[in-house]
C-alpha cells in the first residue's frame, strides 16, 4: 500500500486549520528550508526530479534555475489555482483541505528564487477555495511564516489571494500574468518566458499549487527518497482525478507510474454496471484519449507519451461501452472553441471550424468528407497558433478519429449514433 | 472633471480591475453602466477598458441576473453520467425558461457553465456560489422548491 504523502492530511478533521497542520508536523520543512542556502535548496529541487502537475510536466529545479540571481531584482512568485482542465479536480480538494502545504511549499520557493511576492490566482467559481486561501494565509502571517523576517531568518514574504473570473485561458501561465495585471487574459509570446519577464515585467516563477505541495516534502525527506518513487523519468507522488463511469470517482495519490488499469480497476472501483471500457482520457481533456487495449500503460511523462498521449494534469475520464466517441469528441471541442481567447485566427477559427464539422457529424448531417475535413483543420491548427491551446485543443477530435473512426462513418452513414440510444437518462 | 478618454493607466490601480468588478457586481447585481463609469473612475481607466475586460470573463455580467444563478455543468464528466443538457432540460421545462434566461419574477437566472472540476460529484450543478453534486431529478426538485419559498 502506497502511503499518501500530499493528501495525508486531508481526511483529518479540519485539515484546512493552521493548528492541525502544526500538529502534525507542518512548517517543520520551512524551518529546514531556511539554514540552508537558496542554491542548496535549487540544487534539491533539481535532484527530486520534480516536474510540473499544471499539464506541462516542466522541470521545477531546471525553472527555479532559471531565475535571475541577485538581491537587487524584484521578484515573484505566481501560483497557479486556476485549474479549469475538465475532469481535474485535484487542486480544489488541496486549497479546500491543506491549503497551508502548498503556503509552506510557495515560501521555501521564494526563498530559494529571492522572491518577495507571492500572488495566487485563484479560479473565480473556486468559492470556498478563497475563502479557504485567505483564511490560511492570514493565519500564516499571524504565526510567523509571512511578513517580515519570517522566523528571525531575515527573509521577507508577502502573498495575497486574487480572484481569476471564469476563463479557461487564464491558467496558462502567461495569460495569469495579464490577468493579474487586471487585464483580458490573452496569452504572451514566449520567449521572454515568466523567470525572465513575468508580472508587471518582473522575474516571476509559476507553478500549479500540487508542485508546490510536493517541496517541503522534498526539503524535509531529501531529494533522493521523492526520486526512489515512481519511474525513470517520472518523480514522486501524484495526484489523479478520475471521473466518468467507474464506481469511486474521486482523487487517487499514488506514485507516478501506476498503471491505467490498476487505477481504473483497483481504486476507482472498476466500471460502473460491470460494463466493458472503451476508452480513456488519461491527462484531461487536452491530452489524447487511449483505448481499452491500452490501459498497461504506467502513468508516467515517458510512457504515456510513448503510448501517443501526455500526462497532463493527471486527470482520468473513463468511458465504457455505451459512450458515443463522436459525441465525447464534439462536447470537448465546443469547449476549447469556447475557450480560445479569440486572439490568433488558427486557433479562434480553427476551433470553431472543427467543432461545428463535429457537430454535423454528430447530428448526422455530415458527409464523409467531413472526417478528413475534421483531421485536415486539426492538422491546420497544431503548432502554429500564439500559444499551447492549439496543440491541446485538436487532440479530443484527433484521437478519437483515429481510434473510433468507424464510428464517425457510422454517424455518417446511418444519420444515427451507435451507442447513444442506451446512454442513462435520468431527468425527464 | 477629468476627461475619461485621456485616463493614464497605472499598472498598480489597474492591477485592482477584476477586485473591484467583483465589489461592484456584489452591489449592483450586475455591472451596469453606472457600475463600469464609477470603477472607471476610481481606477483612472476609461470605460471601454473596463468593460472589454470585464466581458472577458463569463463571471462578469453585463445583464441584469436573477437572484439564484442556476448553473448546470454541461461537461463531459456530467454528461458521462447523466447530467448536463438532459438535466438543463430538466431544469428548464421546471423553470419555464431557457439557458440564458432569467425569470420574469427575476428569481432565477439558468446559465450553462463548463467542468466545475467538481467531476468526483457529477452531475453537478451551482447556485450563486454554492455547489451542489450528484443531482437526481428528485434532488432538483426539492432544491427548486426551497430556493422558491426563500
Ligand atoms: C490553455 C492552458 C491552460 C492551462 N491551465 C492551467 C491550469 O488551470 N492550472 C495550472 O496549474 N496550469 C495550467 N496550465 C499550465 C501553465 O501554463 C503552466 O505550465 C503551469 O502553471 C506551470 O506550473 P508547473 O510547472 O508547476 O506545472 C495551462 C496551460 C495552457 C496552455
Ligand atoms: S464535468 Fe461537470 S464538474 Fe467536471
Amino acid at each position: 500500500m502506497f502511503e499518501p504523502i500530499l493528501t495525508r492530511n486531508i481526511h483529518r478533521p479540519n485539515s484546512e486549520k493552521i493548528a492541525t497542520y502544526l500538529a502534525h508536523g507542518g512548517y517543520a520543512a520551512v524551518k529546514l528550508a531556511l539554514t540552508k542556502t537558496p542554491d542548496e535548496l535549487i540544487e534539491m529541487v533539481k535532484r527530486s526530479g520534480l516536474r510540473g502537475r499544471g499539464g506541462a510536466g516542466f522541470p521545477a529545479g531546471v525553472k527555479w534555475g532559471y531565475m535571475p540571481k541577485g538581491a537587487g531584482i524584484q521578484k515573484f512568485v505566481a501560483v497557479n489555482t486556476d485549474e479549469g482542465e475538465p475532469g481535474t479536480f485535484k487542486d480544489r480538494e488541496i486549497v479546500e483541505r491543506d491549503p497551508h502545504q502548498v503556503i509552506e511549499g510557495v515560501i521555501i520557493a521564494a526563498y530559494a528564487v529571492g522572491a518577495s511576492r507571492a500572488y495566487v490566482y485563484i479560479r473565480g467559481e473556486f468559492f470556498l477555495g478563497v475563502k479557504r486561501w485567505i483564511k490560511a494565509i492570514a493565519d500564516a502571517y499571524e504565526y510567523g511564516f509571512l511578513g517580515r523576517n519570517i522566523l528571525g531568518s531575515g527573509f521577507d514574504l508577502d502573498m495575497s489571494v486574487h480572484r481569476g473570473a471564469g476563463a479557461y485561458i487564464c491558467g496558462e501561465e502567461t495569460a495569469m500574468l495579464e490577468s493579474l495585471e487586471g487585464k483580458r487574459g490573452n496569452p504572451r509570446l514566449k520567449p521572454p518566458y515568466p523567470a525572465q519577464a513575468g508580472l508587471f515585467g518582473l522575474p516571476t516563477l509559476v507553478h500549479n499549487i500540487e508542485t508546490l505541495a510536493c517541496i517541503p516534502h522534498i526539503v524535509e525527506r531529501g531529494p533522493e527518497w521523492f526520486a526512489s518513487i515512481g519511474t525513470a523519468e517520472s518523480k514522486g507522488p501524484k495526484i489523479f482525478s478520475v471521473s466518468g463511469h467507474v464506481n469511486r470517482p474521486g482523487n487517487y495519490e499514488l506514485p507516478l507510474g501506476v498503471t491505467l488499469r490498476e487505477i481504473i480497476y483497483e481504486h476507482a472501483g472498476g466500471i460502473r454496471g460491470g460494463r466493458e471500457l472503451k476508452a480513456v482520457i488519461p491527462g484531461g481533456a487536452s491530452t489524447p484519449m487511449l483505448t481499452a487495449s491500452q490501459i498497461d500503460v504506467p502513468m508516467a511523462y515517458e510512457t504515456l507519451k510513448a503510448a501517443g498521449s501526455e500526462l497532463g494534469t493527471g486527470a482520468i475520464v473513463v468511458l465504457d461501452v455505451t459512450t458515443c466517441m463522436v459525441e465525447t469528441a464534439r462536447r470537448l471541442t465546443k469547449f476549447f472553441a469556447h475557450e480560445s481567447c479569440g486572439r490568433c485566427t488558427p486557433c479562434r477559427i480553427g476551433s470553431q471550424r472543427l467543432y461545428e464539422t463535429l457537430d454535423r457529424i454528430e447530428s448526422g448531417k455530415g458527409t464523409m468528407d467531413d472526417i478528413d475535413r475534421a483531421v485536415e483543420l486539426a492538422r491546420g491548427i497544431d503548432g502554429i497558433t500564439f500559444c499551447p491551446m492549439g496543440a491541446m485543443l485538436v487532440n479530443p477530435a484527433r484521437s478519437a478519429i483515429q481510434h473510433f473512426r468507424p464510428e464517425f462513418e457510422y454517424h455518417i452513414l446511418n444519420k444515427h449514433c451507435l451507442v447513444c440510444k442506451s446512454k442513462e437518462r435520468n431527468y425527464g | 472633471m477629468r476627461n475619461p478618454q485621456s485616463a493614464i493607466e497605472n499598472p498598480k490601480s489597474r492591477a485592482m480591475l477584476l477586485a473591484a468588478l467583483y465589489i461592484a457586481q456584489e452591489q449592483y447585481g450586475w455591472l451596469n453602466p453606472e457600475a463600469i463609469r464609477r470603477v472607471a473612475d476610481r481606477l483612472n481607466l476609461t470605460e471601454g477598458q473596463v468593460r472589454s475586460t470585464a466581458s472577458f470573463y463569463t463571471l462578469f455580467k453585463l445583464e441584469p441576473q436573477g437572484r439564484y444563478r442556476i448553473q448546470v455543468c454541461e461537461g463531459l464528466s456530467c454528461y458521462l453520467v447523466g447530467g448536463a443538457e438532459p438535466m438543463m432540460d430538466f431544469i428548464s421545462k421546471k423553470l419555464k425558461i431557457k439557458p440564458g434566461e432569467t425569470t420574469p419574477d427575476g428569481k432565477f437566472t439558468l446559465e450553462v457553465v463548463e467542468c466545475l472540476a467538481a467531476c468526483d460529484l457529477a452531475p453537478a450543478l451551482k447556485v450563486n456560489d454554492e455547489l451542489y453534486g450528484q443531482m437526481t431529478a428528485e434532488k432538483i426538485d426539492a432544491l427548486l422548491e426551497e430556493l422558491r419559498n426563500v
